[in-house]
């Protein structure tokens, strides 16, 4: 820059920079004219009208401006038809369900008489170890007659939920049955096992409130904890530490929350394991941290307990402990269905707020009488429960003797789980391991053991096994050949 | 669209208005005696929250009498009511060993196979005492019978799709099968009114869920324009999938679904469809295969048709019919295949024996009467109706008809008159329609004779009168002509 222009830039700088103060000055002038005419000095009802007040309602008017004026946004232009039929014609969807590959061939054993002890397979019999038919009900004399005297009187479907005429008397005198068995006020009948947990869940727990759930738990309760929206916290499987530690930290987080509602979800004893849960530290626990327990005693009822009444009378804990007890009716009272039981209010809130209970038919009464007969039958022969027993401790001592797998279920629990001892590191390999021996178990001893299967929506991580369902039907031969052919089947596979 | 007349649609809200204001009024009370007396949750939240069981406390329990009826009979034309007294207001109600018999017009038994049967019971037992009632076990394990396969094969082709997997439930069926089919970033675009179960099944998925204007398929056209546009939210990436679901026979509007176009729009948008038959299945049709047969679609359009066997069947459970891989597919992922016990051997063969009958195998044209009886039932019950003066709603030939109630005063007049006078009728009101829309819904059954349905009408029309809900002015010409047919 040479010196001449510097000083003309200097120079025009002086004559903007006068420019500008003299705009201002005039402004002012302009201004103090303003405020010092005759209406600033004005006085309304006894106020003076100072001149600064005219600029507080200038500015004001200038902001109202602004704000009515929209924020800038980029001219908005909604996509032609033209180019939505463009769109459209486009758009290539995904297929409705992935190509099938090959793994997916299993195709389950078909069944050629009752799901009892002995049942028929391929025109052979076999021992049936794939049913949770914990007390051997399937077939009882009783249980039979009682269905088809119900079916003469009432036909077999219910044409109607339990709101508009599908409420059958039996219904009610199941439910009943079932409170004055387990002792507890009322409790309320569901026409599928699995709708129960994912209905009562979502009744009670709604958006905010806490759940606090075993990861073991089943798939039924899974969708339950979904369809809740609840906050869902999971604690490891079958730990009390864990679940302490949990407890523990829900506790701090929300201490200020009110009103929130807090539930411990568990199972009496695990499908997906066969561990049973300690109730008596779940109940100090829930005590302690003011939670509230659901507990699924699907696989406890008619099993655990003196009498059958499950895990509450297996820990002697007092059923008024557990805030709502639900259990499906399809395994030891060898009927279909589940049930709900706790107190007045849990029952008469489900039976407006739970959706499976409102939106679905009712139980066919016949298997509601079954039920019915079922809980006769077993509180008029508690000689069931100990044979059971008895059957289950023979199959695990004998078992335990099979080298290459362990089991992984509790002492106590109806369901024997045998898992690998020595994974081969991926779950698909271990699969067909186990999948081989039950093939060969079937087929070559005439022993029918099942792999337990996981759907794609499983979010159980816990590791698969072959699992064998104990009843009180089984002899005592049945138990002894049931574990003599696993452990020749099972030496062959992972020994060869 | 159901237009309102203004002044039902004013002394409604009225009503409504008072039952809130006298609830809440009482809560208030209930509120300060509860503070007086000493609290006695010892830190837990309460189990129902205040305005979660308002509803119930003070709208419902005023007229629970109408609702769960027990009954001691099979659900038949005719059918025993069991009466019930209450002591503390209708707070409780308790049984009585009086029954009263009553006309049914509340059961969804269509076709009649809720009673006894020449054909089906006999088959019943004998399966009862071969298979026994369950098979504690699931479909995967040890529940698949001889008769479960049966089953499927004789429902697939009954619906006339390749193959079909059956549950031992309807709702399961809707409600675990969803998921299996969407996920994230697919999309469901569902009916306003459809079922519970569809909405539940749908949530369940983590699909993203769109709403159509109920039965409107141009509506329908402009949600799918916009979102196959738009893509999914804040990504704009496209949709993986889109599903649309519909009904068959909605069952609280009577409405038959207007199938053919909403297929040519799904068709059109590559969009896959899946069709819950759970009140036509059996009912509707020349041959009882339900809204495709009667409406004149090619089952092949439908991707995933769904049903429930609770209604024209008389038995329960569900079933998803489809192609070959579909169904594959779903046995070796659907929760409720993999998990829940399978659905009850006697309830399977009263299944497989109906079809039969429907479709004459079991020698005898029965099923066609019945199916001939429940159209010219519902057609005519229909007609009478709207010839009082009645407001009527759905579709001729749909055996479900509400009859319009709007005031929630008339919602107990009208089911305890009906039922003082022997005829069993279901009422609904909110939460199962809107608020407005209190509805009394009649149940045609093809095993209602024409004196059944005569004396209902004359009770109904009787009641009508004397509740006032005959918003329509009568047919002066035909109302001679039937109140002489009546006489
Ligand atoms: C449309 C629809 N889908 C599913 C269901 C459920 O069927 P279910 O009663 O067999 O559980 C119903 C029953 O009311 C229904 O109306
Ligand atoms: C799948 C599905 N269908 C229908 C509905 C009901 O829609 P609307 O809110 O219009 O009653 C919902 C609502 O959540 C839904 O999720």
């Amino acid at each position: 820059m040479s010196a001449s222009e510097r000083f003309l830039a200097n120079s025009m700088e002086t004559v903007m920079g006068s420019a500008v103060v003299n705009f201002v000055n005039t402004t002012l002038n302009w201004v103090m004219f303003a405020l010092d005419a005759p209406s600033a000095r004005a006085v309304v009802f006894g106020v003076h009208i100072g001149g600064h007040l005219f600029i507080e309602v200038f500015l004001l008017v200038v902001i109202l401006f602004l704000l009515s004026q929209k924020s800038y946004k980029p001219p908005k232009r909604p996509l032609t038809n033209k180019e939505i039929d463009e769109l459209c014609d486009e758009w290539v969807p995904e297929p409705l369900i992935p190509s099938l590959n090959k793994e997916l061939h299993y195709e389950p054993p078909v069944l050629e008489s009752a799901a009892g002890p002995h049942t028929v397979i391929k025109g052979k019999e076999v021992i049936n170890f794939a049913s949770a038919n914990y007390l051997g009900f399937i077939g009882h004399p009783k249980l039979l007659d009682s269905c088809s005297s119900s079916l003469a009187k009432y036909g077999v479907g219910s044409c109607g939920p339990r709101g508009f005429y599908g409420t059958i008397d039996v219904h009610l005198d199941c439910e009943a049955r079932i409170a004055k068995f387990l002792g507890t006020p009322d409790s309320i009948l569901y026409s599928y096992g699995l709708s129960t947990m994912f209905s009562a869940i979502p009744a009670f727990s709604k958006k905010g409130d806490i759940i606090v759930a075993d990861e073991g738990v089943h798939w039924g309760i899974q969708n339950g904890l979904h369809l809740s929206r609840s906050t869902v916290v999971y604690f490891k499987h079958n730990d009390m530490d864990s679940l302490r530690e949990t407890l523990e930290n829900i506790t701090v987080k929300y201490k200020r929350t009110k009103n929130l509602r807090r539930y411990i979800v568990v199972e009496a004893v695990y499908q997906n394991s066969g561990q049973i849960v300690p109730l008596d530290e779940i109940v100090k626990l829930k005590e302690k941290y003011r939670f509230r327990v659901l507990l699924d005693e699907s696989n406890s009822l008619g099993v655990l307990g003196s009498s059958g009444r499950g895990l509450t009378e297996h820990c002697g804990v007092p059923v008024e402990k557990i805030d709502i007890v639900t259990a499906a009716m399809g395994h030891a009272l060898a009927t279909e269905g589940g049930f709900c039981t706790g107190s007045a209010r849990v029952i008469d809130h489900q039976r407006l707020s739970s959706s499976g209970y409102v939106f679905s038919a009712s139980l066919p009464p016949y298997l509601a009488s079954a039920a019915i007969a079922a809980i006769d039958i077993l509180e008029e022969n508690p000689t069931l429960i100990t044979k059971l027993k008895n059957n289950i401790s023979l199959l695990r001592k004998e078992l335990s003797k099979i080298s290459g797998i362990t089991i992984a279920s509790n002492p106590e629990s109806p369901i024997v789980y045998l898992r690998l001892e020595k994974s081969t590191g991926s779950v698909k390999d271990d699969l067909r391991l186990l999948e081989n021996i039950a093939e060969r178990v079937l087929k070559e001893e005439s022993v029918f053991v099942v792999v337990s299967k996981r759907s794609t929506l499983d979010k159980c991580r816990l590791p698969v096994g072959i699992r064998l369902f104990v009843s009180a039907g089984h002899s005592e031969s049945d138990v002894l050949k049931a574990s003599e052919s696993l452990k020749r089947v099972t030496a062959s596979v992972l020994g060869g | 669209m159901i237009a309102i007349p203004y002044l039902t649609a004013l002394t409604t809200y009225f009503s409504y208005g008072l039952l809130f204001a006298f609830g809440q009024f009482r809560d208030f009370f209930r509120k300060i005696f509860d503070w007086c007396s000493s609290n006695n949750l010892q830190g837990y939240a309460p189990i129902c929250l205040g305005l979660e069981d308002f509803y119930i406390r003070r709208l419902y329990l005023r007229i629970q009498d109408c609702f769960g009826r027990p009954i001691a009979s099979a659900p038949d034309a005719w059918f025993d009511v069991v009466e019930r007294f209450s002591n503390d207001s209708n707070k409780t109600l308790t049984r009585t060993d009086k029954l009263s018999r009553c006309l049914n017009l509340g059961s969804y038994n269509y076709l009649g196979f809720a009673a006894a049967d020449e054909y089906c019971t006999p088959r019943v037992v004998e399966t009862l005492k071969k298979y026994s009632p369950s098979t504690c076990s699931s479909r995967v394990d040890g529940g698949t019978t001889e008769l479960h396969n049966e089953l499927e094969e004789c429902v697939a082709s009954f619906v006339r799709k390749p193959a079909a997997i059956v549950f031992g439930m309807g709702y399961v069926t809707n409600s675990a099968i969803l998921p299996v089919l969407m996920g994230k970033g697919s999309l469901i675009i569902s009916d306003s009114l459809n079922h519970n179960s569809i909405v539940n099944g749908a949530r369940g998925s983590g699909a993203t869920i769109r709403v159509f204007q109920h039965n409107v398929p141009s509506h329908l056209e402009e949600v799918l324009r916009e979102q196959i546009a738009e893509g999914q939210p804040r990504t704009h990436r496209p949709w993986k999938k889109i599903m649309v679901i519909v009904e068959g026979i909605y069952s609280m509007e009577g409405e038959l679904c207007e199938l053919p176009e909403i297929i040519a729009i799904c068709k059109k948008y590559k969009v896959y469809t899946y069709l819950d038959e759970a009140h036509s299945i059996g009912a509707v049709g020349k041959t009882g295969r339900g809204v495709c047969e009667l409406l004149g679609v090619d089952t092949a359009d439908v991707d995933i048709m769904m049903g429930t066997f609770t209604k024209s069947f008389g038995s329960c459970g569900g079933y998803i019919a489809g192609s070959k891989e579909l169904v594959h597919y779903l046995k070796h992922a659907c929760p409720a295949h993999l998990y829940a016990t399978s659905i009850s051997p006697p309830a399977a063969q009263q299944i497989i024996s109906s079809i039969r009958v429907i479709l004459g195998e079991d020698g005898s044209n029965r099923g066609a009467q019945k199916l001939a009886q429940i159209r010219e039932n519902s057609n005519f019950f229909r007609s009478e109706l709207q010839k009082m003066g009645f407001e009527v709603l759905g579709d001729n030939d749909s055996p479900v008809m509400p009859i319009m109630l709007y005031n929630p005063a008339k919602i107990p007049a009208f089911s305890r008159e009906c039922l003082k006078q022997n005829v069993a009728v279901v009422t609904v009101a909110f939460p199962a329609t809107p608020l407005l829309l209190a509805r009394a819904r009649i149940c045609i059954s093809a095993s209602h004779s024409r004196e059944d349905l005569i004396k209902a009408l004359q009770v109904i029309s009787r009641v009508g009168d004397l509740v006032g809900i005959k918003y329509f002015p009568a047919e002066p010409a035909k109302q001679q002509d039937t109140s002489k047919k009546f006489d």
